[in-house]
């Protein structure tokens, strides 16, 4: 698998840097790793540069997380971008509300890197 | 949230409301007929255990059982998140500022983080998560029950007056040898 360039959204730099880390506990390389604190900016960056793999909140300021992935999928090359929710936001109507406008997987807060290996690492295999 | 300076005390007063929520979960929440559990039993015990959740997984720290009594938390540093749709109400989250430094720092996995936008950063994510995983644990909340983003006050010189007028819940743990509080204000 070649090295991931990774964009990780959440209006939290705290949860960005943890998230950050725990992609790299749980054994991904990764060529690039790129911000964005809520939805409109992590649009811009996905219209700015290739991406191989995006995390992402749900709860931000000026654009959520589920319009983001529902904006990104309208962006031309980015209908197949891996893109997993990281959000406090559990329940069925969320994940669902998520999946259908586009998502690629979701995962809970607290979360641990074995749950980032087991949702994340299998979506950029393919 | 309104917030208004009084005079005589010289104190800032926070007068909390909930109204807002993600903005495209607004809707769906304020739509939803789901009816909420009359039957607070046991949501003590289920905010202690979100709480030990949080701390165990993010912090990798292990909280004991939540102490007795009212202890002095000398809290310099209070989160707060907001919940509407079925339940609606506030959480919060009570520390001193070397508590919320060293869990920043613990969150971080590094010795220290100053008392830096991390602190803030980090004490505002933990309450949310908190509030998170508490509502995952109470039937018909997950999907019926929004919440607001984080808001974290720093300094001591502060009066809080929940508008929700109901039922209070509140937990104490410590942390590191230091007491910090998570409460549960709802509106009835």
């Amino acid at each position: 698998m070649k090295p991931a360039r990774v964009l990780i959204v959440d209006d939290s730099s705290v949860m960005r840097k943890i998230v950050g880390r725990t992609l790299r506990q749980a054994g991904l390389e990764m060529q690039e790793v790129l911000e964005a604190s809520n939805g409109s900016e992590a649009l811009s960056v996905a219209r700015e540069h290739p991406l191989d793999l995006i995390l992402s909140d749900i709860n931000m300021p000026m654009m959520d997380g589920l319009e983001f992935v529902r904006q990104l999928r309208c962006i031309e090359g980015a209908q197949n971008i891996p893109v997993v929710m990281i959000t406090t936001e559990a329940g069925e109507g969320h994940v669902v509300q998520a999946l259908s406008n586009g998502a690629s997987g979701y995962i809970r807060k607290p979360f641990t890197p074995d749950q980032i290996k087991e949702r994340v690492i299998p979506l950029l295999r393919g | 949230m309104d917030q208004t300076s009084n005079s005589d005390q010289q104190r800032v007063q926070i007068h909390l409301s909930v109204r807002a929520a993600s903005p495209s979960f607004r809707a769906k929440a304020g739509a939803s007929g789901e009816a909420q559990s009359t039957s607070r039993h046991g949501w003590r015990e289920e905010l202690e255990k979100a709480t030990g959740e949080v701390f165990e997984i993010m912090l990798g720290t292990r909280l004991g059982n939540a102490i007795e009594g009212s202890p002095h938390i000398g809290a310099d540093f209070t989160a707060m998140v907001g919940l509407a749709g079925s339940l609606c109400g506030v959480v919060g989250f009570r520390a001193s500022s070397q508590s919320a430094r060293r869990m920043a720092a613990k969150m971080l996995g590094l010795d220290d983080v100053g008392m830096g936008d991390s602190v803030l950063d980090a004490f505002g994510e933990i309450c949310n998560m908190v509030a998170g995983s508490f509502k995952a644990r109470i039937a018909g909340l997950a999907d019926g029950c929004a919440l607001s983003v984080p808001t974290v006050i720093s300094g001591k010189d502060y009066a809080l007056h929940s508008l929700a007028n109901g039922e209070r819940i509140e937990v104490i743990f410590s942390f590191e040898g230091n007491p910090f509080s998570v409460t549960l204000d709802l509106h009835n």
